[in-house]
């Protein structure tokens, strides 16, 4: 029973949970630190924090690994997409959708691919910054504990006053909020958890943890903006 | 509310075979009784076109009951029309008004050709289920008694839950992505939840799988709307049981 | 020519395991050379394709509809009886024969209904192991309930939808069949006309209703499971599709027509609405239990409820004429189908009919709510229960046992059956009588086989509930199997048979020269119009009730329905591609030839049984009254070349088990 990789339906839906939830994990972790900002100190903590993650070798594999699942992710959903069109050959003179499903659903990938935008953009801000070329703020590293730190925070403080820049990281976070509002509670139904004595703590979780996040983000480039954090 | 006698647009898909392209066409019918049901409306218009020397829509009927499945209308954008948990054959007109206009398609997807009008061809479920939609048992009547195995009620309701799919294709045809998986989905769950499904739920599954994927039907992205429009209300439970099945084939192929 | 049963020789109990041992088989190597055509994909098409696959014969399968899992069969509701005696209430085999019988008011053969009974807990084993989710009980095991004109609890069921979970059972044996290349599958394929090949049937003409292409098909059996004929009525509670073609075009090729004036007419169906409605829907049988018949007392009353000046809850107790109860005071509600179906028939004649055709009675639960509401009350105890307290009380349990079939009802006529009563009328269901087969299932036409409701053999004059289900699975499981070898038996020489010979090609000419006739009549009515008026005078004159004039009408009504036809007709399109006209039109064309021989067989049979009513023959009280002395046989139909012309060929009926007797329900 050899089943390619990508071949069964059922097992590029596997792909896109497995690789949705390991997003969703990387989410956490990338919201948890940011949310140091939060402490008002100055970015301190943020920046100590930023600096393991960029350093630690563990994480920097980890990071290979959260590129592939970024890959996968993609590919498989626009691999899906196109079949998906691809099987409905000629199209409903009127479709009334909305009566049976929301319109974040049907519309994961036009979703992903403004995250996948709000992404190129959000890289060239910070990771390849970090990562390949350099800060852009005058002050590049910053003195904590008598320890030289990369002076991450500063640079967001920069990117963040642009207004415009603000209400795109906004609009991100907005797609990012609904493509997870489907996206979480559909990476359970499809590892099979989708019973009914489940499905009412999932959903509610889901819902719950995509608001979360994507206000958090979000607070933070109207936070630095408004200067509302030290 | 409906009036006792209503005038009604209707815009109904007309395509003379598979070969050719179809189109919408207006139709004006009148002296709509609420009572009527929606294909008995259809039959109105059709008396009217063979008079007038047209040819009738063509169009699949069979118990107008809802029980049957074959018949598949899209109204107004919704499998079997607006109506929740009925075939297009228990809509009746008293859910429409004078004035309405109604757009009439067959089912669409790749799985489903057109072959008359509103007509399609649902031979991809009979290939799924002729796949592995059944226990292989010979019909010898020597079996095991009847009641040699208990069968928990839950799991009997359940599996009879599941079991009460009429083929209709509504899933089909509502999902965004043309996906046959709830169908698919019924049939696997309803012989996973019995013990006499047991020894080939693997081979079932898979081989299940295999043949919807052939068919040329969409990938399920978990939307939803089949559950909605199913005449029957069956659950997505059953693909996610499906899933599960699946996934234990695919890491312990054999039994 | 003498009609042979061919009933095996020995005591009623064994006939059928003698036969079994006796009868010749025919070895596997042999049965890979032979083919076999069935036509209908039902309980008894499904599951003798499924069967005979197994045993290594190649088989065809037909059907008209898109998939075999669309077959009438489908939409049975209540359950399927069996002898399995689970409930331990003095079931046995012997009572189910005895039940069947007698509930058919004795007119079945014998030996077929033993072992009809015999066979009926394989079936049950069977269908459990083919997955069939039956309704269980706490305990994990199968549950049953009990169904009328019995005194056990043999009825196994899936809620409402025993028909639909027992024809997917079937449909998945021979779906494996096919996916194994044992069954090829012609759907979209209608059988219209049968191949005789030096007195054997040799194969069928089909059309295929896609491309509308003409298709010769050989084998060396051809099985007819293509089930009732209840359209002829136009109305009745079959599919839309549901036709007498294939057994017809049989009957027209030699194969003798049984008893076909015996109709079941089911008392509770949801009346007919109005000119548009083109079926009808049927409510269980179950709602006898609980609700009350009744129509108003008196006819202004009546008028007043039809011209909708006055509701039917707002007429007093005393202004209200419960005729069941009335006249039936032993079984009230729950007399037997016939008889609800013609006492309803009598008041809607007389004038005291409710909607607005004045065609239905009220079946009425508020007594059952409120007596429920005050039992609850006490379970619950609230002693001072207000009235409006008991009746909601009520209303839940009733929706509890019925609920889903008062939201149907709900559903077609717009009307909350909880606040007002239902309306109901009895509707056509069901036809006992058929194709004339023997003990094996062999029509009159060697090789040409009939299962199923299509053939007349074991319900007699009167079918008892959750019986044709049995009837359809037992011919197709356990009894075609074993008869058909003894047939085949002999063909194991024969070889391949060619469909290029002189009789195929007369055969598929005649077919093509009688559409042709009916596309270029070029009249100015559709089938439908015709189809209506046909069902209009069946229902009059050959319905619920029958006389020796209304008959006579009939019979001549229908020959001229017939010449107007011929001529009137508009058949839109032509013989290419898909016509769903002309496929309706060729059945039409069969039932108005069908229709006539009904009532010559009505005519002929000068008694009352079953559902058979004939109005000069009843006792003093307006019972059914048999003459047993005369009319003790089976009406077998030859057809003789002239449809208004067939020859009676008489089956005598001998009862050596039972004691025949009259029915009484006082």
């Amino acid at each position: 029973m050899a089943t390619p990789l990508f071949k069964s339906s059922i097992v590029k839906k596997l792909w896109m949970a497995l690789t949705g939830l390991f997003l969703i994990l990387f989410l956490v972790v990338h919201a948890g630190i940011n949310a140091m900002i939060f402490f008002n100190d100055e970015g301190a903590t943020f920046n100590q924090w930023a600096h393991f993650m960029g350093t630690n070798v563990l994480i920097r594999t980890a990071e290979i690994g959260l590129f592939i699942g970024f890959i996968v992710h993609i590919v498989d959903g626009l691999m899906l997409y196109f079949q998906n069109r691809k099987a409905r050959p000629v199209r409903y003179a009127r479709e009334n959708a909305g009566v049976s499903s929301k319109w974040y659903s049907r519309s994961m990938a036009l979703l992903g691919t403004l995250i996948l935008l709000f992404l190129v953009l959000h890289m060239a801000h910070f990771w390849v910054k970090t990562r390949v070329t350099e800060l852009s703020v005058d002050q590049k590293a910053v003195l904590i504990d008598g320890h030289l730190y990369e002076n991450l925070y500063a640079e967001m403080d920069m990117v963040f006053q642009s207004p415009l820049v603000v209400v795109i990281y906004v609009l991100g976070c907005l797609a990012l909020l609904y493509h997870l509002l489907h996206g979480f509670r559909s990476a359970f139904q499809t590892l099979g958890i989708g019973q009914h004595k489940y499905t009412g703590a999932i959903a509610v979780a889901g819902d719950a943890f995509s608001v979360i996040i994507c206000a958090l983000f979000a607070s933070m480039p109207v936070a630095m903006y408004f200067d509302l954090i030290k | 509310m409906s009036s006792e006698n209503m005038t009604l647009k209707l815009k109904i898909w007309r395509q003379k075979d598979s070969f050719e392209a179809g189109k919408m066409v207006d139709y004006t019918i009148t002296g709509v009784s609420p009572d009527m049901s929606f294909l008995e409306m259809i039959d109105v218009l059709n008396d009217d076109l063979i008079r007038k020397g047209d040819d009738p829509v063509a169009f699949d009927h069979d118990c107008r009951e809802g029980i049957c499945g074959m018949c598949s209308m899209f109204i107004n954008g919704e499998a079997h029309g607006p109506n929740r948990g009925v075939t297009t054959c228990q809509l009746h007109m008293r859910s429409f008004n004078d004035g309405d206009t109604i757009y009439i398609e067959p089912w669409r997807s790749q799985g489903f050709p057109v072959i008359k009008d509103l007509m399609v061809d649902r031979g991809a479920f009979d290939r799924i289920i002729q796949a592995g939609g059944f226990i292989s048992v010979n019909t010898s009547g020597r079996t095991l008694d009847a009641n040699a195995i208990p069968i928990a009620k839950e799991d009997a309701d359940t599996a009879f839950d599941a079991a009460t799919c009429i083929g209709c294709g509504a899933c089909v045809a509502t999902c965004p992505n043309s996906s046959a998986m709830l169908f698919v989905g019924a049939k696997v769950s309803q012989f996973a939840l019995l013990p006499q499904g047991h020894p080939e739920r693997k081979e079932r599954v898979v081989n299940m799988v295999k043949q919807m994927d052939e068919e040329g039907f969409g990938n399920c992205s978990n939307i939803g709307a089949c559950e909605v429009q199913c005449p029957k209300n069956i659950s997505i439970e059953v693909i996610a049981r499906m899933n599960r099945e699946y996934f234990g084939a695919l890491v312990k192929p054999e039994n | 020519m003498k009609l042979d049963a061919r009933i095996p020789e020995g005591p009623l109990d064994q006939k059928w395991t003698r036969y079994k041992n006796s009868v010749r088989l025919v070895n596997p190597a042999n049965k890979r050379n032979i083919d076999v055509i069935i036509v209908g994909t039902g309980l008894a098409g499904a599951s003798a394709a499924a069967s005979l696959a197994e045993m290594g014969y190649r088989v065809k399968a037909f059907c008209f509809q898109d998939s075999p899992r669309r077959a009438h069969s489908i939409a049975a509701q209540g359950g399927i009886n069996a002898a399995k005696n689970y409930m331990n209430d003095g079931d046995s085999v012997y009572r189910l024969f005895y039940d069947t019988i007698k509930g058919g008011d004795y007119r079945s053969r014998e030996a077929n209904v033993h072992r009809l009974a015999e066979v009926s807990t394989n079936i049950i084993d069977q269908c459990v192991a083919q997955g069939v989710p039956f309704a269980r009980d706490y305990g994990g095991l199968l549950d049953n309930r009990s169904f009328g004109g019995t005194q056990v609890s043999r009825t196994f069921y899936a809620k409402g939808q025993t028909g639909q979970q027992l024809l997917l059972g079937a449909y998945s044996a021979m779906s494996r069949q096919i996916g194994k290349g044992n069954v090829k599958l012609y759907n979209r394929h209608e059988m219209l006309d049968l191949v005789i090949v030096n007195g054997k049937a040799r194969g069928i003409i089909a059309r295929n209703l896609v491309t509308g292409e003409l298709e010769r098909h050989s084998a060396h059996a051809v099985v007819l499971c293509t089930g009732g004929y209840g359209n002829v009525f136009f109305l009745s509670t079959n599919a839309m599709g549901s036709n007498v073609t294939a057994g017809w075009r049989a009957h027209r090729r030699g194969a003798f027509f049984a008893n076909p004036c015996f109709t079941q007419i089911h008392p509770t169906c949801i009346p007919v609405s109005g000119d548009h409605q083109s079926k009808l829907t049927l409510m269980s049988e179950s709602l006898r239990n609980d609700g009350r018949i009744w129509v108003p007392k008196f006819k202004e009353d009546a008028e007043a409820i039809r011209a909708k000046k006055l509701k039917p809850t707002d007429l007093p107790e005393d202004r209200r004429d419960y005729y069941l109860e009335r006249r039936y005071p032993a079984f009230g509600n729950l007399v037997p189908r016939d008889v609800a179906s013609r006492a309803a028939k009598e008041r809607c004649d007389a004038g005291f009919g409710v909607n607005a055709t004045g065609e239905a009675v009220y079946l009425d639960f508020s007594a059952a709510i409120m007596r429920y509401g005050r039992t609850e009350a006490t379970v619950r105890g609230i002693h001072n229960a207000s009235e409006d307290q008991i009746r909601e009380l009520g209303e839940k349990l009733v929706e509890a046992k019925y609920g889903n079939l008062f939201q149907m009802y709900e559903q077609i006529v717009a009307e909350n059956p909880y606040k007002t009563p239902m309306m109901i009328y009895p509707a056509v269901h069901y036809t006992m009588g058929g194709i004339w087969v023997d003990y094996e299932l062999m029509t009159t036409i060697p090789g040409c086989y009939a299962c199923g409701e299509a053939n007349f053999s074991d319900h007699g004059a009167n079918r008892l509930g959750a019986s044709a289900l049995m009837q359809g699975l037992a011919d197709g499981y356990f009894v075609l199997p074993y008869t058909i070898g003894n047939y085949l038996a002999d063909e194991i020489r024969t070889g391949a048979i060619s469909t290029d010979t002189p009789e195929f090609a007369q055969a598929e000419t005649a077919v093509r020269q009688r559409l042709e006739a009916l596309l270029s009549a070029n009249g100015s009515n559709p089938v439908d119009y015709y189809h209506r008026k046909l069902g209009k005078i069946m229902w009059d004159k050959c319905g619920m009730g029958r006389n020796a004039e209304g008959l006579k009408q009939a019979i001549q009504e229908i020959k001229a329905l017939r010449a107007e036809f011929d001529k009137g007709i508009k058949v839109p399109g032509s013989m290419k591609g898909m016509n769903p006209e002309l496929e309706k039109a060729a059945r039409v064309q069969d039932f108005l030839e069908l229709g006539e021989l009904m009532c010559i067989d009505a005519l002929t049979r000068e008694e009352s049984c079953g559902g058979h009513f004939r109005e000069e023959f009843q006792t003093e009280d307006g019972e059914a009254l048999r003459m047993d002395d005369t009319y003790n046989f089976v009406s077998s139909w030859k057809f003789t070349g002239d449809a208004s012309n067939p020859a009676l060929h008489k089956e005598a009926l001998i009862y050596e088990n039972i004691k025949v007797s009259q029915r009484s329900y006082k």
